[in-house]
């Protein structure tokens, strides 16, 4: 507030008889003066004076100590003064609660006022009042309010029980309010109905179990029939919470959208992005050779383009939007490449956005105008603009192959410009061109060493010497090109260095006889005179390689590269149809998941899209959480790497990943750069030595693309599950843990022995891990990766073995596991694949873990809501097991299942048989239901899990047999 | 999904928190944050400080910012705070700091109004000034009374309403966008028609607006004369929408006075109305000579007034000197460029404007943008699409007679041209 003081006290005001006069600064004893004119007999005054009290207030002067003189004047009959009055009491109310309660009885008494502008001004001023005395006095004029007979009072106490629940959640359920309100649904003024759905949608998000909006068809065709009559936010309101519905089935889905696609037309653009977003969750349920979702399709595209012609604030969420949109139903805007085009005179933000969508746009039809523009866009001065310009012509290269040639030559001449950051950039992106193209373009490399000495980004340097190295027979003087950069070897950056090591080691495998001085040069500046354990390492490798074997060592770093894929910047496919649910938010500007930068939002449903009938899986849970129950919809493009790609992940243990973590996804260049370096080097090299496994290139080109999505936002619970592993301390012990086995035998790894297994302790994951050296030399430098898991499992530090392990030697490592890592389902649904480095090689193994870790400490549901989410999973869902053998009776085995986190929630008896219901909740907000048959004497139990993400049960189950066998 | 979960407006002077999660103080970021980032050249309307997001527009020079801690309808938000701006400058005629200030009584009562914990509430100007007054003194609380059209289904004209003579004023109003490249080819073209309504109409009266809209003629398979294709519509709170999906019938009940009924957007591809072809030629360290020559590509009996070529010229150019055909050309040197203006433009005339600049022997090492030359035009009594109102029913209980006036103009929009200098 400091600011608007500042600007308030630098004013000089004229003598207007204006409010302005109220601003001026006074001496000292004001509150003094204050204080006499507020008691004054003058009405007149007395107002002047409350006038002057919140003229101060308003810029940020303390006058709480007026309290009592202010409330005093609340008793009026003039409506601004008491206006007044009550924006004070507001501010201050909070800091003097005792005092606040002398104003109780004017509230109640102005909540009966026969002028309905006065009843509604209190209820509105007293649920903005936050202390808890005040509320407790709030509920009967509240009640009277909700029944008033004029709706603008009705409105407003509508308003006030969201209000009032974000102070008190209890009292509210205890009052019956919430009834209250689920009734003025049905409310005769739209108005009051959109109010009404706006405060139950609010509190429903806090409360996300309670089946609060109930929307069932009924309910529906209220909230349908209220979107003809209410104003503009109604509107919102209600396309906002018809969003959170379900049909069940596509005859339903379509007459909503029927009946919602009027609103396109609106001119507010926020109630037309809120309709799309009710659209395109519901177009997911028609089947597509259907003619009205043709129909529907065509009709998408007029409103979205009309939206780019909103303000520019309207414009950019509308484009963030639109980039999703493209991602999800590419058809929709393919024929509208021209309004992307840049206008000279629109903001940056804008600017960004639209190149970022015509290039998603790109295709053989429309390339030529889209270079030609781009071209045009490179010549510009914004420097952020430019670069992207340049990066988008190489991403059209890679995207539409009958372009490249095209583009290669744009970015030549662009080149020729010798404007630094402009030919920096253009190398970036021709070295991406030269990996998706191999042996095409080389004839430019004349051309891209003129520019050597002008590249001061280490990007742009690594790209150069990449090409220097990759095409090192062809370039007469590669050597005393890649000598130019030794000379300051050691200021270079990390990503520079290793990169140059790489370079200079392919060089002399192609050209030995000359270059044998430069090879032990660099190998002795990166391995005796660094710091950097990273290029020490890679040093070492290529070093003993080089002496040992230099034949393999030519089929390993001069090995055929895989080439990269064509779209490197996708959202994941799960996120994206979050994020579709999403559409108009922040999370959609942001390309985040609402979990990902909302405080508190654990437990907060992912939203999903409804799949199409018939489909079966997962028709009706819009809840569950995105791993085991996300199957990727048909349309998507397919990016998810195959569990084959073990390598493409383990890339990360190497460079430290790219750190962006803006709202904008880092374009390809970053991510590709990192890429090549080890795909040049390190990970050719570690394919010789594993014996070339066939899948294991195969993820160089799939890995980057999922990455800028899995990095700027945790898939799974994100911060959620951070809680969760907080939340459990003080729990009780005894969860099962399985016995050690060994996963990764010596003989595999020269001499390494790992055995080990998994723990859940104090709400942490724990990976016990046994290291043992049966080798003769000493092992150092251990580290760990996990490949992607259904689960998001990741280490959640780094692999504590400080020490060197000698020959012979046993050490025993703990690693906390965090579930916040990438995602990707696995087969089995709990498999983990890990891969551990030490100072001689990398070894990779999988195994499995028991989900009994992943069950959190506060998996036990509400009875009520156990039963309604018990009857609403659909029986398909529903899976029944045997265990046999078990000797336990049903409260000795309800206590040890407990220690595993899953919950009896009640017990019922009949005739001698004992069922027990269960929850359990996953640590990615997943919950399973169980019910637990024993009958005293059987050996043999039943038991039958219910979960809207029913791969899970088996694994579920096999956790009940280890936990009660055990 | 979250509606507005926390909303904080403030015009430099002004707060209302309206819920009580988000710290009045977290305000005290934003001022830096925009800094930062203005500094970087990459502002952005959203940005954020630990977990409060701020979405900001900028008005004259006042900020108006929301901040939120959840997962807000960001479109929502924005849409809200252009719509503040509108009610304050219907109210106050101009936004600025000191109409805030001078009326921050008003503007508290209108802030009230406008939302509540986060909801937009009641944002006509119209309605709300039934109620909210700038002459807050002289109301007693016993005269001050809910308008029903507050919470009304109709919740944009008050009922009531008398004029001696009833009359609708239908402005239709073309504006054409149009992008060109430095080759000459047409990138982009569109027209934003809008049609703006002055209702001076008694009571409740129910309109019907009738537009050789080529839908509606294929719906009825009556195909009379020349149609128009509108690739989308938008219109206003008034216009019954689901009836206009059903049969393209555009039906309402007026706001009283000015109000803008709808908007459309046109794809079809037009002749540039007003061609320009310009040759600028930088001779470095020395002069920069500009050719333009413009072409009417209208129809003769048409004219074009108040027409504006703007070309734009280097930062460091000085001495000009102009030559042309007709109109008028001056440089303007804070905004670099040279205007040619020409009152009034027949229809298939061509005309020449000539410039020079002399370049100083130093030049500027800093990069200059290549902006394009705009051109600002308005021919009256003509459609360039050729929409025409073909009715506007009137029917009000009382049955009185009124008159539908409509006057038709087109003009420029985005209208640029880049040029290759």
């Amino acid at each position: 507030m400091e600011w608007a003081n500042q600007l308030c006290e630098n004013r000089q005001f004229g003598s207007k008889m204006t409010d302005s006069k109220y601003f001026t600064t006074t001496k000292k004893g004001e509150i003094f003066e204050l204080k006499a004119e507020l008691n004054s007999d003058k009405k007149e005054k007395k107002k002047e004076a409350v006038k002057k009290v919140i003229a101060s207030m308003t810029v940020g002067k303390d006058v709480s100590a007026l309290f009592p003189d202010v409330v005093n004047c609340m008793q009026t009959d003039n409506l601004e003064l008491k206006k007044l009055v009550y924006l004070y009491l507001m501010n201050y109310a909070k800091s003097q609660p005792d005092m606040a309660i002398m104003a109780v009885n004017t509230f109640v008494k102005d909540c009966e006022d026969p002028n309905p502008l006065i009843r509604a001004l209190a209820v509105r001023t007293m649920g903005c009042i936050r202390v808890d005395k005040i509320t407790e006095y709030l509920c009967e004029p509240l009640r009277k309010c909700l029944k008033d007979e004029d709706p603008y009072v009705r409105k407003t106490a509508a308003v006030c029980v969201a209000k009032l629940h974000d102070i008190n959640a209890q009292l509210v359920e205890d009052q019956g309010f919430l009834d209250t309100l689920k009734d003025l649904i049905s409310d005769s003024n739209p108005m009051v109905v959109a109010n009404a759905v706006a405060a139950l949608s609010e509190i429903a998000e806090s409360h996300p179990n309670s089946n609060l909006l109930d929307l069932n068809p009924q309910s529906i065709n209220k909230l349908l029939t209220a979107l003809n009559e209410c104003t503009e936010w109604g509107q919102i309101f209600i396309l906002d919470c018809l969003a959170n519905y379900t049909p069940r089935d596509d005859r339903e889905s379509q007459s909503i959208c029927e009946r919602v696609t009027p609103r396109l037309s609106h001119a507010n653009s926020a109630v037309v992005l809120s309709a799309v977003k009710v659209l395109m969750k519901f177009m997911e349920m028609l089947p597509k050779d259907l003619d009205y979702y043709g129909t529907l399709l065509k009709k998408l595209a007029p409103p979205l383009v009309t939206l780019l012609s909103a303000e520019p604030e309207l414009q950019y969420v509308a484009l963030r939007n639109i980039n999703l949109i493209v991602q999800k139903r590419p058809e929709i805007l393919k024929h509208e490449m021209k309004v992307f085009f840049v206008k000279y005179n629109d903001p940056i933000y804008v600017k960004l956005e639209k190149l970022d969508i015509m290039i998603r746009l790109a295709s053989q039809a429309n390339i030529a105008q889209v270079l030609a523009e781009l071209k045009e866009y490179a010549t510009e001065v914004d420097v952020d603009f430019v670069r992207k310009a340049v990066r988008a012509i190489g991403r059209c290269a890679i995207k539409v192959e009958q372009s490249a040639e095209r583009c290669v030559s744009t970015l030549l001449d662009l080149i020729q410009t010798k404007v630094n950051y402009v030919v920096q950039e253009a190398i970036v992106v021709i070295k991406d061109i030269f990996r998706k193209y191999p042996n095409k373009y080389e004839s430019v490399i004349a051309t891209l060493c003129e520019n050597l000495d002008s590249l001061d980004e280490p990007e742009a340097r690594a790209a150069m010497i990449w090409i220097v190295g990759e095409y090192a027979e062809r370039i007469d003087n590669a050597d005393e090109l890649l000598e130019s950069f030794l000379e300051g070897f050691h200021d270079e950056s990390t990503q520079v260095q290793l990169q140059l090591l790489t370079a200079i080691v392919k060089l002399f495998l192609k050209k030995p006889t000359e270059t044998q001085e430069l090879v032990q040069q660099v190998l002795s500046l990166a391995t005796q005179d660094s710091d950097n354990p990273d290029l020490r390492d890679r040093g070492y490798i290529y070093w003993r390689l080089l002496s040992t074997d230099p034949v393999a060592a030519k089929e390993v770093v001069l090995a055929e590269k895989p080439l990269i894929s064509e779209e490197t910047d996708l959202i994941e496919p799960t996120l994206l149809e979050e994020l579709i649910c999403h559409i108009g938010t922040l999370a959609s500007v942001y390309h985040k998941p609402p979990s990902a930068f909302v405080e508190g939002s654990r437990g907060v449903m992912h939203k999903r899209l409804p799949a199409r009938t018939g489909s079966g899986e997962g028709t009706e849970c819009p809840d569950v959480g995105n791993a085991a129950g996300g199957s990727a919809p048909e349309a998507a493009p397919s990016i998810i790497p195959s569990q084959g790609d073990l390598l493409g992940d383990l890339l990360n243990l190497d460079l430290a990943p790219p750190t962006t973590t803006g709202p904008t996804p880092s374009t390809s260049g970053m991510q590709m750069g990192g890429m090549d370096l080890l795909g040049g080097g390190l990970e050719s090299l570690l394919g010789g030595d594993i014996g070339g496994s066939p899948a294991m290139g195969a993820g160089f080109g799939a890995a980057p693309a999922v990455m800028p999505a899995s990095l700027n936002a945790p898939v799974g619970g994100g911060l959620g599950d951070l809680f969760d592993l907080g939340g459990g301390v003080g729990m009780p012990m005894g969860a099962y843990i399985p016995p050690k086995t060994v996963w990764l035998p010596a003989m595999k790894a020269k001499g390494l022995e790992i055995s080990g297994t998994f723990a859940r302790r104090a709400g942490v994951i724990q990976m016990e891990l046994v290291l043992t050296n049966k080798a003769m030399s000493v092992m150092t430098d251990f580290a760990i990766q996990f490949n992607r898991n259904s689960f998001g499992l990741a280490p959640a530090g780094p692999l504590q073995v400080l020490t060197p392990l000698g020959p012979n030697q046993t050490i025993e490592v703990s690693l906390p596991l965090s579930t916040v890592g990438p995602v990707m389902k696995m087969d089995p649904l709990n498999n983990l694949q890990v891969a551990v480095k030490n100072n001689i090689d990398v070894f990779y193994f999988s195994c499995q873990y028991p989900i009994s870790m992943l069950f959190v400490e506060d998996g036990k549901m509400e009875r009520q809501v156990f039963l309604a989410t018990w009857k609403d999973i659909p029986n398909d869902n529903e899976s029944q097991f045997q265990i046999q053998d078990c000797h336990l009776n049903s409260e000795a085995a309800s206590n040890k299942l407990q220690g595993s986190n899953i919950f009896t929630i009640a017990k019922r008896t009949v005739e001698g048989q004992d069922m027990l219901y269960m929850s359990i909740k996953l640590s990615n907000g997943i919950w399973v239901l169980a019910e637990l048959k024993v009958q005293a004497g059987n050996p043999n139990y039943t038991i039958s899990l219910k979960c809207r993400a029913p791969e899970v049960s088996q694994c579920v189950f096999q956790c009940y047999e280890a936990v009660l066998k055990n | 999904n979250s509606i507005l979960a926390e909303f904080l407006l403030i015009l430099v002077l002004i707060c209302r928190n309206y819920k009580g999660d988000v710290d009045m103080a977290e305000i005290d970021h934003f001022l830096p944050l925009l800094m930062t980032q203005e500094e970087e050249g990459l502002t952005c309307p959203i940005m954020s400080h630990g977990n409060v997001h701020f979405l900001w527009i900028k008005h004259t020079n006042l900020y108006l910012v929301a901040t939120t801690n959840k997962n807000s309808n960001a479109s929502l938000v924005y849409a809200f705070l252009y719509k503040v701006v509108e009610v304050f400058t219907e109210y106050f005629t101009e936004l600025e700091e000191e109409s805030i200030q001078d009326n921050f009584v008003v503007v508290y009562e209108l802030l009230d109004e406008l939302m509540d914990f986060g909801f937009p509430q009641t944002t006509d100007s119209k309605i709300l000034q039934e109620y909210i007054t700038q002459e807050g003194t002289k109301l007693e609380v016993a005269k001050t009374k809910v308008p029903t059209t507050v919470t009304n289904a109709v919740s944009w004209r008050s009922e009531g309403i008398k004029y001696k003579k009833n009359e609708v004023f239908i402005d239709v109003i073309e504006s054409i966008n149009l992008l060109v490249n430095a080759n000459g080819s047409v990138m982009s073209s569109d027209i934003v028609g809008t049609v703006k309504l002055k209702t001076m109409l008694s009571g409740m009266p129910e309109l019907r607006l009738g537009l050789n809209d080529r839908a509606l003629f294929a719906l009825t398979g009556r195909d009379k004369g020349k149609t128009v294709t509108m690739e989308d519509v938008k219109f206003h709170q008034c216009v019954r929408l689901s009836r206009f999906e059903s049969d393209r019938t555009i039906s309402f009940i007026p706001p009283d006075g000015e109000s803008e009924l709808m908007s459309y957007r046109i794809n079809t591809h037009v002749k540039p109305l007003i061609w320009i072809e310009s040759v600028i030629e930088k001779f470095s360290h020395s002069r920069v000579e500009i050719m333009v020559k413009a072409k009417g590509q209208f129809k003769k009996q048409s004219v074009a007034n108040n027409v504006e070529v703007r070309v734009p010229v280097p930062s460091d150019a000085d001495s000009p000197k102009f030559k042309t055909s007709t109109g008028h050309a001056k440089y303007v040197p804070e905004k670099n460029l040279a205007v040619w203006t020409i009152k009034s433009f027949p229809g298939g005339k061509e005309f020449l404007m000539r410039a020079s600049f002399g370049l100083p022997s130093v030049e500027n090492d800093e990069m200059e943008g290549k902006p394009p030359i705009t051109v600002n035009f308005e021919i009256p009594y003509f459609t360039v699409s050729g929409i025409q109102v073909r009715y506007m029913k009137i029917i009000e209980k009382s049955g009185y007679q009124a008159l539908p006036w409509v006057r038709y103009i087109t003009q420029s929009g985005d209208y640029q041209l880049r040029s290759n200098f």
